[in-house]
């Protein structure tokens, strides 16, 4: 990763800067210069905020190759390692959690959590979702207009969710939810970033502590009874694998249902055909939706622990490897005209979710959700509407995940 | 992905399975997950058809029987 310059015919000899910006007009849309290095190859060295010069990967093909590859580590211990902020890379030093940490130390920290997030289990859990979606929409209807419905529907819905599964209350959101803002910005400094995990962890810990006096029904008593009380991790491991899942739980659903419901507003006959209820087409809808929005926009990022060749290039071990998924999911090669919102499509060999053994564990929970939060939002509210003009909405583009920071809505 | 011959059979690595449920969504007829951990349960290792391109740990294929 020392080399300054990408030589060859045709090539540019400046190293493009990753990540790059998106196109004022076109929020919806990956970052123009990332669109002309996917048409021109598969994978480049682009530039970070450190000065350090890993692997992009454009292609979805390769990017689906590589992330299934036990060549391509998610150690962030591992030298070459490219973080996407320095805030990341000193909060990893506190929390290294089994996302960052390759087989087997991966795998057994990830199977003591996996029970709750089955097909079967989350199928089990829709009424409850139907429900908590239900009340905010009652409380949206009986309050005053305009509302951002960031805040009183696509940011509560997922954390009520979660707060019942991992057995969180749910009155102390405010708490975690101000957390989980810092730990999701970019700019957040190194400083802020750790100390918004260290409250987070404090405060998980003390409640797996209190789990194992008093357990419940709920994935954090799971752990107290089944793996603390038992030596298999400490009381620290636990609250640490409890931060990851409930920040994950609320920043990624929370702006798929903000993100995706403004999406569809711009497309009228879409959010009709949601509104008439097909579960069948909803389901496609959100795969559909998955794809088109690729809220985690920054690329999933590995380094390399062997020389591979690929794409008529080779990465070499060491190098910091990024598969930029935002771009993946827009490759003609594998999605016909990949720019277009389209419900229709069978949109379900997207990587919004990643690929590899490291692919989202809340997935099914995140398709449910997003499943009932769409399938019922524009039912109930049939008129629903930006109460803004479209052109002030403010979109994260400082966020390591995509989305609005608000979205004011009246009907 | 269609099968090659009468004798290919469903293989599944259970040990590598990550427990995404992919297959399950996919195949249900096929493929269920263990409650305990969410691996992967074999039901019929002589289907038609399934989508193993759909598993992110690779672990699901053919095999002559």
């Amino acid at each position: 990763m020392s080399t300054d310059t990408t030589t060859g015919p045709g090539r540019p000899t400046e190293i493009p800067y990753y990540p790059m910006e998106r196109s004022a007009g076109c929020p919806f849309d990956p970052p123009p210069e990332l669109r002309d290095l996917q048409a021109r190859t598969p994978l480049t060295k682009v530039r970070l905020w450190d000065g350090s010069t890993p692997w992009l990967v454009t292609r979805y093909a390769e990017q689906r190759a590589l992330l299934a590859d036990p060549r391509i580590s998610a150690d962030t211990t591992r030298p070459g390692y490219p973080f996407a902020t320095a805030g990341i890379r000193e909060r990893r030093k506190i929390a290294q959690t089994f996302i960052s940490m390759d087989d087997p130390g991966h795998a057994r920290l990830r199977r003591m959590v996996t029970a709750p997030f089955t097909v079967r289990r989350i199928e089990a859990l829709r009424p409850a979702v139907q429900r908590i979606v239900d009340r905010l929409i009652d409380d949206m209807l009986a309050g005053p207009r305009p509302v951002d419905l960031v805040q009183a529907f696509a940011l509560p819905a997922p954390s009520l969710v979660i707060c019942e599964l991992l057995g969180v209350p749910y009155a102390d959101h405010d708490f975690f939810q101000s957390c989980g803002k810092v730990l999701v910005n970019r700019d957040t400094s190194p400083r802020d970033q750790e100390r918004a995990q260290n409250s987070l962890t404090d405060y998980l810990e003390r409640l797996v502590e209190d789990k194992q006096a008093h357990p419940g029904d709920d994935l954090l008593s799971r752990l107290a009874v089944g793996q603390v009380a038992t030596g298999a991790l400490s009381r620290r491991e636990a609250a640490l694998m409890s931060t990851l899942l409930l920040v994950a739980g609320h920043e990624t659903t929370a702006n798929m249902i903000a993100l995706g419901t403004l999406a569809l507003l711009r497309d009228p006959v879409q959010l009709g055909e949601l509104r008439d209820g097909d579960p069948a087409l909803i389901a496609g809808a959100v795969e559909e939706l998955l794809r088109y929005l690729t809220i985690v926009h920054t690329g999933r990022r590995r380094v390399a622990v062997a020389d591979i060749e690929i794409g008529g290039q080779v990465i070499r071990a060491g190098d910091g490897v990024i598969l930029a998924s935002e771009i993946g999911n827009r490759d003609t090669e594998v999605f016909d005209h990949p720019d277009r919102l389209d419900g229709h499509r069978d949109a379900h060999g997207h990587m919004a979710f990643g690929f590899g053994v490291h692919q989202c564990l809340g997935q099914n929970l995140a398709r449910m959700e997003l499943q009932v939060a769409y399938g019922t939002l524009y039912r109930r509210i049939p008129d629903l509407r930006l109460a803004v003009d479209a052109a002030q909405v403010r979109f994260k583009h400082d966020g390591l995940i995509y989305g609005v920071y608000e979205l004011p809505v009246t009907w | 992905m269609v099968k090659g011959g009468n004798a290919m059979k469903v293989t599944v690595d259970r040990e590598l399975c990550v427990g995404s449920g992919q297959c399950v969504l996919s195949t249900a007829q096929v493929f269920d997950q263990r409650d305990e951990d969410g691996a992967v349960v074999l039901l019929d290792d002589e289907p038609p058809w399934f989508a193993p391109f759909r598993c992110p740990a690779v672990i699901a294929g053919w095999r002559n029987s």
